[in-house]
């Protein structure tokens, strides 16, 4: 049994290959065929097999056995990659995602995905088996290589073959890790013709000892090729760890092929026929190489491109390129050794510990005040200041770029637009805004319902947009940016919108709204969000079932999140969710009620100010005028039911939450405190008002407001409220 | 992939359907000696390998090899394209020495 953590890994690799090659393929249906694309495919698909192989993942090996072989004939240029191949490859990358999915669930997949499966199986197969589109015109690109004359030491004789010798033994683990020998051989002829080929058999034991499933075999081949050692050597990057590869450059030293033969483990006089049946050595030449044998070819080892300059071989420019080209492997080697894989729990419990650090910081700093120390208090300042630095960069690590979740919707809206058939287009901004990974996790699904929404419901048919004068292409966006300490996310399209008087029609038929009520467009819009609502005329597959919105809503609700809607008929609509950035740590603003502490999130003050010198009008006790602005407010004292003496001045904090502002009235100011937010328990699910709990430096609870949820909750009670003093006036 | 194995006559052919590769190696190992221990003279029908891979190649090698080592006589016949071409690239054609293209084996052809 695969113990569950290497299996885990598998999943993870795996599903990022598919991520990879997903995405590859979107570019390779797109857009004419880049060999590097290609290349990134075949590459996903090879490492996938080899896993799966490792793992005895049989379904899947063979499954991606079959994609590989035909991806190997597109690298090869015998198949051209063309709309439709890409979409089949889409498909059984589909396929592949879901038999990933099964092994991650650690169930078998369902017959109906192994017919599945063997179906595209066949579909790949049919090209395996269809003539070859056309030859790769290789040898025409491939650096020309002057053949001049050669200036050599004389003390070494060379070899008067013109062409290059492979030695290979491949590694007793090439067949499992999913690799065909001969598959190299292939790649090697794209790049000039196999003079001759020796299988080395020698190695394979007594049937007894024999295992089929290890490679024994090994290969000497005398190969003609303009192309650089770079581009041979390169055929082999898959195999290098394992195998016993050299390769020979044409009228290389004899000392050379000396060595060659001292490191091949068979035997000195069956290696020299072979060389010899391969052309790469006369039978002269051979005879001199062993009489020499004892002498040791003991040339300083130098960089072969500047032994190959020297011998004349190849023109500096090519091996410049060729550098170049080595040093963007490099490059790319180094940036991927920079990423680690981290546990996200890890992650999660250093977080937690820098909230346990701060809230010890908070509590120094508090006794330094009290004790009036000033040295101390002045060290506490650097002390918190550096843990506010490590507070945001262990945040930091949590955060990703939303960009990936973004691309993902490529696939959907190519997908829906064809199902659909209307021609939509999706852009994509604002792809580098950061947010927390748990949030960037859970939005995925809010908003693949949104865009599908959009696409289905907002964009109108081609025929539709045409004749209300619009591009018959539709166009969907996708916006993320940073504001007011939360993340905003907008899906708007160019479509419709939406209808108010159906909305509102549908919404009092429901009985979710009362005939006559006045309602702003606004809130009609916001209707689609009522659980149970839908307008749509025809339930399609996509969407319009009904069950949707309500539960986008009630998704987003949970990450402390809102969502809400703006529409202008006939140009589109655009929704907007608005997220915190992230969920473990906040900048709060302490406030005192009676003997009570509370945290209000920092990011939603917009300022305080003393109630005395606003609220001329004491009596309603329900709005003031800010600056001629009307402003709700609401004493927490009465709110909380907290008990004590009121205070004589009394402080309003101006709270702001998206576009709604509103008054919490408070005893005290008390200044800016970093809080670790500790979730409240179950039972204390049903109190909106309540967002969690902290504890102060001074080791007391302190609770923090949620202002979106006690602004709600002040806006129901109103409502109660207004229809009390109605049903009164009855 | 279907193994025909016709037991009962010892001289008749086993027919290789199907993938002779990495995926079959193991099965295939057991069935071609099986066959190989149990008559003199085992032809090889591999007019229906659809799939040949390296690890095939080298099975072959093998049983070819004890076939040898055991004195017996063994023949590949009707060989498949794919088997061809694999042949034709491994330079292998001379070391199993048997008569390509041809549907009908004459005689067996000598091994180095």
């Amino acid at each position: 049994m695969i113990p569950d953590e290497y299996l885990q890994t598998f999943v993870v690799e795996c599903r990022e290959l598919l991520e990879q090659m997903e995405e590859a393929l979107l570019i390779v249906e797109q857009a004419a065929e880049d060999p590097e694309i290609i290349n990134a495919i075949f590459r996903a698909a090879h490492t996938i097999k080899g896993s799966a192989g490792m793992f005895g993942i049989d379904h899947i090996v063979v499954f991606t056995h079959a994609a590989e072989s035909v991806l190997d004939r597109v690298r090869s240029g015998d198949l051209a990659m063309n709309s439709i191949l890409a979409a089949l490859f889409i498909e059984a990358h589909d396929h592949l995602k879901e038999l990933i999915g099964h092994v991650a669930e650690g169930n078998q997949p369902p017959e109906e995905t192994d017919n599945h499966g063997k179906r595209l199986i066949m579909q790949l197969e049919a090209y395996l088996h269809g003539t070859a589109a056309e030859q790769p015109g290789d040898s025409s690109e491939m650096p020309t290589v002057q053949h001049a004359k050669l200036e050599r030491e004389q003390s070494d004789t060379v070899v008067s073959s013109e062409l290059w010798h492979l030695s290979l033994r491949f590694g007793p683990e090439v067949f499992r890790n999913g690799m065909d020998p001969f598959s190299f051989v292939r790649c090697l002829s794209s790049l000039g013709s196999i003079e001759e080929l020796v299988t080395i058999i020698d190695a394979i034991p007594p049937a007894e000892q024999m295992d089929p499933e290890t490679c024994y075999l090994g290969f000497e081949i005398s190969f003609n090729s303009e192309a650089d050692k770079l581009a041979i050597d390169n055929i082999f990057n898959f195999v290098r760890s394992d195998c016993f590869i050299r390769i020979l450059p044409p009228h290389s030293k004899a000392s050379e092929y000396q060595r060659l033969i001292q490191e091949l483990p068979e035997q000195e006089m069956r290696l020299g026929e072979i060389l010899v049946k391969c052309g790469t050595l006369t039978p002269e030449e051979l005879d001199n190489i062993l009489r020499i044998q004892s002498e040791h070819g003991d040339n300083p080892q130098r960089p072969i491109g500047e032994v190959l300059v020297e011998q004349q071989l190849v023109s500096p420019p090519v091996i410049e390129a060729a550098l170049k080209k080595q040093q963007q492997v490099k490059d790319n080697k180094k940036s991927e050794a920079s990423l680690i894989r981290v546990d996200a729990e890890k992650l999660d419990e250093l977080i937690n510990l820098v909230g346990e650090l701060i809230i010890a910081g908070a509590g120094t700093n508090l006794i330094a005040r009290r004790a009036g120390m000033a040295d101390l208090m002045e060290s506490t300042a650097t002390l918190s200041r550096l843990v506010e630095e490590v507070r945001d960069s262990a945040l930091a690590l949590r955060m990703v770029q939303i960009g990936a979740t973004f691309n993902r919707f490529t696939r959907v809206v190519r997908d829906v637009s064809k199902e659909l058939g209307k021609n939509i287009d999706l852009i994509i901004s604002g792809a580098d805004t950061e947010l927390d990974k748990t949030v960037v996790e859970k939005i995925g699904d809010p908003l693949t319902h949104l865009v599908r929404n959009s696409m289905d419901h907002g964009i109108e048919s081609a025929e539709l947009r045409i004749s209300r004068g619009k591009p018959a292409k539709g166009v969907l966006k996708l916006n993320a940016y940073h504001d007011a300490g939360s993340i905003v996310i907008e899906v708007s399209d160019d479509g419709g919108g939406l209808n108010k008087d159906k909305i509102l029609g549908k919404a009092i038929e429901r009985g979710l709204v009362s005939e006559g009520a006045a309602l702003t467009d606004k809130e009609i819009y916001n209707l689609i969000f009522e659980a149970g609502f839908s307008t749509a005329d025809t339930v399609s597959n996509l969407s319009g079932r009904g069950v949707g919105m309500d539960v986008v809503k009630r998704n987003i609700q949970a990450l402390r999140g809102t969502v809400d809607l703006n529409s202008i008929e006939g140009q589109g609509s655009t929704i907007r969710i608005r997220l915190p950035l992230t969920l473990a740590i906040i900048d709060g603003f302490i406030v005192g009620v009676g003997n009570a502490a509370y945290v209000i999130p920092l990011d939603m003050v917009v300022e305080c100010v003393e109630l005395r010198a606003w609220a001329s009008n004491e009596d309603d006790g329900q709005y003031l005028n800010l600056r001629g602005e009307v402003l709700p407010y609401r004493r927490l004292r009465d709110h909380f039911a907290v008990e004590g003496d009121m205070v004589q001045r009394e402080n309003v904090v101006v709270v702001r939450y998206g576009e709604r502002k509103a008054g919490l009235v408070v005893d005290k100011l008390m200044g800016e405190f970093q809080t670790v937010i500790k979730p409240l328990s179950k039972l204390f699910k049903s109190e909106k008002s309540i967002g969690g709990f902290t504890i102060l430096g001074s080791g007391e609870v302190a609770l923090i407001v949620d202002v979106p949820g006690l602004m709600e909750q002040i806006e129901h009670d109103r409502e109660v409220a207004e229809m009390t003093i109605v049903a009164a006036a009855k | 992939m279907a193994n025909e194995n016709n037991k009962k006559q010892p001289s008749g052919p086993i027919a290789i359907t199907g993938e002779l590769t990495i995926y079959t190696a193991l099965e295939l190992k057991d069935t071609l000696l099986d066959g190989l221990a149990a008559s003199e003279e085992l032809e090889l029908d591999l007019s229906g390998v659809g799939e040949f891979d390296a690890a095939g190649l080298q099975l072959l090698v093998m049983v070819k090899q004890q076939a040898t080592v055991l004195g017996k006589i063994l023949r590949f016949t009707g060989h498949s394209p794919v088997v061809l071409e694999l042949l034709d690239l491994s330079g292998l054609a001379g070391f199993f020495g048997d008569p390509l293209l041809i549907v009908k084996p004459i005689r067996e052809g000598k091994s180095i």
